[in-house]
């Protein structure tokens, strides 16, 4: 986190100097060096740099260049989008692909799931943009039934703007979502389909049959839950990477959240903005290998034995 | 004579499950063509799209030649200046096996250099070489690709930011793939470190730089070229991706990315060829290099052999 927090912090610093874009070229050189004084960039570095870790503690990350508002203003607008998009494909890349990824691993040989394989093998050198584009093309402009662009009506609970409440909000999250869990999705079924043909190998199952548990609980109760194990891993890592792809997902449906806020800000060259989106990024980051180190004690039994042993 | 040098080629382990898997004939084949195509670019299409004189306005927004008032001379049709969709897009794909290309490269020689040293020399600095690669690991590479972007183009002015946009574009990529060559070469070199032919070598008294880049690099090549065809795959998709969004190689000379973005404002309006042939294309040029590093992985490796 202070890696992360320095590195933007000397971005802010040495990139450019916020100075000259403020006051523009033909101000004086008295001017400029009063307003250097007043902004506190004649401190020495270490001084300036445990201001602007306090600055960020209390959530304040400066002031846009180019919007000339405050960027935690912005990011706190812009987030529950960018979450509500994230939260939705995470969930929907999960369910289906371990669905799926249980179904080809059970049935290993049969016709379904080798059309299922092909589509997740198509799928992983599909760009995100162009499931997007495609997508658009197919259900707004050919069947004209969901629409392309923004998250339709939202309502605000308090800071919390939300798309979950209203029937279009609904029907404009179906096709970012899909689009953003699709890569997800062919990742997580290759991973659930390889564990569950090695975890049907095992003695436990062999001994379940043969004291003839019914084989749907075989595989969903016995064989899923030790399987799941990586998943857990994996999709906490790839939660990560949901969020740098929503980035891209927005572009295409113009979804109204930080990722287009950083891409816009990568276009102006606004520095805030792109530090406070990198702050945030990581700090969420932590916040999820926290949350994936919690979820392995509650379901992997070896680890709690180990933790009452020691 | 020909036909001696192909059953020397067939008779080896790798030239046999070459020769044996569909998929890698197939995939290797159309990726052929398409190098042949983007090398041969100006011999290949039919036109040249950065040549005003040949592009006509009148032209534009033709369909394509199957479908109605389609025109014979614009195979794919043609894009809102006039340009030919077929041609654009063999251009289009030069730049962007160009920068993929080179983006590997960047990524191999930075990775493999501090992955060989840090598992040559140890200590402290192999400690913060790993911790480092540790670190970016974590980072998607696209939002990487895209940060280092962003700060490059701060620190270049817009004027010659056209002309270094590919350069930027290449570093940006590369840096944001060398941690996994780093790893793998790493983790080789820590195993053949200890093979007799390092210590003989080093009895001899070679210095370190020649036993790490002469004896031990080419004895940890094929793993590496496996994450390279991979990584070449990614490299094109990130590639276009950035280009799509805007911040990769500037519009005079479009990759594939770029000509997806520019088609995309006009699918609404039913023009949607402009966008769907290089979308297609992007498609079937990363596939089949994913499908061939699929084969690569598993005929380059020593444990799947014995069966």
């Amino acid at each position: 986190m202070i890696v992360v927090a320095f590195v933007s912090f000397s971005l802010f610093n040495f990139v450019g100097d916020p100075v000259n874009s403020m006051t523009g070229i033909d101000a004086s050189y008295e001017r400029q060096a009063e307003v250097r004084e007043i902004l506190g960039l004649n401190d020495p570095v270490y001084i300036q740099f445990s201001r602007f870790l306090g600055n960020v503690i209390q959530g304040d990350f400066g002031i846009s260049y180019q919007l000339k508002r405050e960027v935690s203003d912005l990011i706190a607008e812009r987030m529950p989008a960018t979450l509500e998009l994230v939260f939705v494909s995470a969930i929907l890349a999960i369910v289906s692909g371990v669905i799926l990824g249980v179904y080809t691993g059970i049935h290993r040989d049969s016709f379904i799931s080798n059309i299922i394989l092909v589509v997740s093998l198509v799928g992983v050198s599909l760009p995100t943009f162009i499931i997007g584009i495609l997508l658009i093309y197919l259900f707004s402009v050919i069947l004209g039934v969901l629409p392309s662009f923004g998250r339709g009506e939202v309502v605000e609970l308090g800071f919390w703007a939300t798309g979950f409440l209203t029937a279009s909000g609904l029907k404009a999250l179906i096709l970012p979502s899909v689009t953003l869990s699709l890569f997800q999705m062919t990742y997580i079924i290759r991973l659930v389909r390889a564990e569950m043909m090695e975890i049907l190998q095992t003695d436990y199952i062999k001994f379940a049959r043969a004291r003839g548990i019914k084989e749907n609980t075989i595989y969903y109760k016995h064989a899923l839950k030790n399987g799941l194990i990586p998943v857990i891993t994996i999709t906490g890592i790839n939660i990560g990477t949901l969020i740098a792809f929503s980035i891209i997902t927005e572009t295409v449906f113009q979804w109204p959240g930080m990722g287009l806020l950083f891409i816009n800000a990568v276009y102006f060259v606004d520095i805030p903005i792109m530090s406070a989106y990198m702050i945030m990024v990581a700090f969420i980051f932590v916040m999820i290998n926290f949350i994936v180190d919690i979820t392995y004690y509650f379901i992997d039994p070896r680890i709690r034995l180990k933790e009452e042993a020691s | 004579m020909i036909y001696k040098t192909f059953n020397k080629i067939y008779d080896t382990d790798i030239g046999y499950s070459f020769f044996n898997s569909k998929i890698a004939v197939i995939s290797s084949t159309i990726l052929f063509i398409i190098l042949l195509c983007s090398v041969f670019a100006g011999v290949v299409s039919p036109y040249n799209p950065f040549d005003p004189a040949t592009v006509s306005l009148m032209d534009a927004f033709t369909p394509p030649s199957w479908s109605e008032g389609g025109s014979s001379s614009f195979i794919l049709g043609t894009d809102q200046q006039g340009r030919d969709m077929f041609s654009t897009i063999i251009y289009g794909s030069r730049i962007s096996l160009i920068v993929g290309f080179a983006s590997i490269l960047f990524a191999m020689v930075l990775g493999v250099f501090l992955g060989v040293t840090a598992g040559y020399i140890g200590g402290k600095y192999e400690i913060v070489v790993m911790r480092i690669t540790d670190v970016q690991l974590t980072i998607p590479s696209i939002l990487m690709a895209l940060l280092v972007n962003g700060i490059a183009k701060s620190f270049i002015s817009q004027s010659m930011h056209n002309d270094m946009a590919i350069y930027v574009l290449i570093f940006a990529i590369g840096i944001s793939e060398w941690p996994q060559f780093a790893r793998v070469s790493r983790a080789s070199t820590l195993v053949e470190k200890n093979k007799e032919y390092v210590s003989a070598s080093r009895i001899i008294g070679l210095s370190n730089i020649l036993i790490m880049f002469k004896h031990i690099l080419p004895n940890i090549l094929r793993p590496l070229l496996v994450i390279a065809t991979i990584g070449l795959a990614l490299a094109i998709i990130t590639e276009s991706t950035l280009s799509f969004l805007g911040v990769g190689v500037p519009p005079t000379t479009p990759s594939l990315g770029t000509l997806i973005r520019f088609g995309n404002s006009f699918l609404f309006s039913g023009e949607w060829w402009i966008t769907f042939f290089p979308a297609i294309f992007l498609i079937i040029l990363a596939l089949s290099i994913n499908l061939l590093g699929d084969w690569m992985r598993d005929a380059l490796n020593p444990k799947l052999k014995i069966r």
